[in-house]
């Protein structure tokens, strides 16, 4: 089989197990991440529900799942993910993990996005008798949407790379790829085609998450 | 009878190092309903930590602020957003959300409120119309002026039929033109549905041109308040002074060094007509004196007209005296500022 066939053989599949692996476990953790960077933002003190223990307790928690590094943090959810996804290995069972690692980076994304949000907007909102519930959904999130969109964008980047590592102990998708046939059988062709196909997805990823932010910034310069 | 809006033995201090630092100190305010009241002070005087009390939006260290007879400092959970349902507030820098046009921000506190999508569309529409920006309905707030950003706060705070509007520096990031728009506007909406509205401001030519009272504040306590026409025409405390000189010419150092016995500075303040007067001429005409005009203006304030002037009054020191007493007896307020 030529480099060529091979290649056509192997990465439009891979490709596609990177993409689905990516996305989905970004998905997921955004759905961890959320409430915890709401929770993080509005029990913080000064904020409008400070709770200084549980603003402490989250926290401790973000900052014990950021300083994994991924690969430790793979193997040690192994038992976890054989308990969830029924295997350890393939793309499914990746997600465990690389969700596990995106959530609570992503939570602080959210965090900082939201903490970004002027003061005096939320005291206007205050005054008005609006309750947490409803500064969170109608001023912190509408507020800060460009800037979560972009702290989603830094995420899935960031996933990319993280999924590649994931390849490496068999988590399919293209770092599995560059691992198996680049690497061990020192096909240079396969690894360098590897790599473009990293960097287009990554840049496609970046362009369009900027593409979104810009279009709604620009939508609250202009009258709709 | 029950008051509208009464602060007493108002305290409000923070704790550093064990230490009491007071923003503000046994404050107590009066104010009726339909009242315009002004709070003047310097920066850090404590004037918008007063405001935020009054507007629920921080807690009392010590006292009472009573709305109608009820405690708003004991407030909590359901209640005190029911009654921040009750009051509307503008802002320095506006504070709209930048997410929402002009009509979705004005429509805000009623949804907050639980208002039917007909019931908001038709109200904000009316107070788009109210504040003449009907044709600016669907811009959003970073393509507003500063007078036009002031103008959707305003429809926003009226939205919930407020009885009270509070306004935080409300045109203090503004130009001319639009502090005049902006408080023109204040002034109408007063009129037209008897609002109780407290205002607090650095600037004595707010208090001038809208407001019926006034208290000024200095390091956290009320050093004087009163009628806003008595205190134009009398002021007390240092602080009143210094504001109503404020924004007009300083009065030259060298006219303090030297001041022989014949020699004497006054400050005569007219109310009303006698503001036209010739009273200068005949001082001149009987006493034998000389006066010497250095400044002079008119306030024009919401009910009567007030006039300064400050003059060099020369002659014999005997004829001052007499010139003097001729001042006592007249319509005219007057004070030896120096020596």
């Amino acid at each position: 089989m030529s480099n060529v066939d091979l290649a056509w053989h192997l990465l439009p599949f891979q490709l596609w197990n990177t993409i689905y692996m990516v996305f989905v476990s970004t998905f997921f953790a955004f759905l961890i991440g959320l409430p915890l960077g709401i929770l993080l933002t509005i029990s913080d003190k000064g904020h409008i529900h400070p709770r200084p223990k549980l603003y402490h307790t989250l926290t401790l928690i973000v900052n014990i799942g950021r300083s994994f590094p991924f690969a430790i943090l793979m193997v040690a959810l192994i038992p976890f993910t054989r308990l969830i996804v029924g295997t350890s290995l393939g793309t499914t069972a990746s997600i465990v993990p690389l969700t596990i690692a995106a959530a609570p980076f992503l939570a602080r994304l959210i965090e900082n996005s939201l903490k970004d949000v002027d003061r005096q907007m939320i005291e206007a909102a205050l005054v008005m008798g609006s309750n947490n519930m409803q500064i969170v959904r109608k001023v912190l999130l509408p507020e800060a949407l460009p800037s979560l969109i972009l702290g989603i964008t830094l995420t899935l980047v960031n996933v990319v790379g993280y999924s590649a590592m994931a390849g490496l102990v068999g988590g399919g998708g293209l770092g599995q790829v560059a691992i198996q046939y680049g690497y061990n059988r020192f096909n240079t062709f396969i690894m360098v085609t590897t790599v473009i196909l990293l960097i287009i997805l990554v840049q496609l990823i970046q362009m369009t998450g900027n593409a979104i932010a810009r279009s709604i910034i620009k939508r609250r310069r202009t009258s709709s | 009878m029950e008051k509208f809006l009464e602060v007493r033995d108002l305290s409000k201090y923070y704790e550093q190092d064990d230490r009491k630092i007071y923003a503000l100190k046994d404050i107590n305010l009066s104010i009726e309903k339909g009242d315009i009241y002004g709070i003047i002070g310097e920066s850090g005087a404590g004037k918008s930590t007063l405001i935020r009390l009054l507007a629920s939006l921080l807690k009392p260290s010590n006292g009472h602020i009573l709305f109608q007879g009820i405690d708003i400092s004991m407030l909590e959970g359901i209640s005190l957003r029911e009654f921040r349902q009750n009051i509307g507030m503008i802002f320095q820098h506006f504070n709209l959300l930048t997410s929402r046009t002009a009509f979705e921000n004005i429509s805000y506190p009623m949804e907050i409120a639980g208002l039917s999508k007909e019931e908001r569309e038709k109200k904000a529409l009316e107070l788009l119309r109210l504040v003449n920006l009907s044709d600016k309905k669907d811009a959003h707030p970073l393509q507003l002026s500063g007078g036009e950003k002031q103008r959707v706060g305003i429809a926003r705070a009226l939205a919930t039929n407020p009885e009270i509007l509070f306004c935080d520096e409300a045109t203090s990031a503004l130009d001319p033109r639009s502090t005049k728009e902006i408080l023109d506007l204040i002034k109408n909406i007063h009129q037209r549905f008897g609002i109780t509205i407290i205002l607090i401001t650095h600037e004595m030519d707010v208090i001038k041109r809208i407001c019926n009272k006034v208290a000024v504040l200095e390091k956290g306590k009320i050093v004087e308040q009163g009628a806003v026409e008595d205190l134009f025409f009398d002021p007390k405390h240092p602080t009143t002074k210094q504001f109503l000189q404020s924004g007009h010419h300083e009065i030259p150092s060298e006219f303090f060094k030297d001041l022989s016995p014949g020699k004497k500075l006054l400050r005569l303040r007219f109310k009303g007509k006698s503001a036209g007067e010739p009273l200068m001429s005949q001082m001149v005409k009987r006493f034998d004196v000389e006066t010497n005009i250095l400044l002079g203006w008119i306030d024009k304030l919401r009910t009567i007209t007030i006039g300064t002037l400050i003059i060099e009054l020369r002659g014999l020191p005997e004829n001052i005296k007499t010139a003097l007493k001729f001042l006592k007896e007249q319509d005219v307020h007057f004070e030896e500022i120096a020596p």
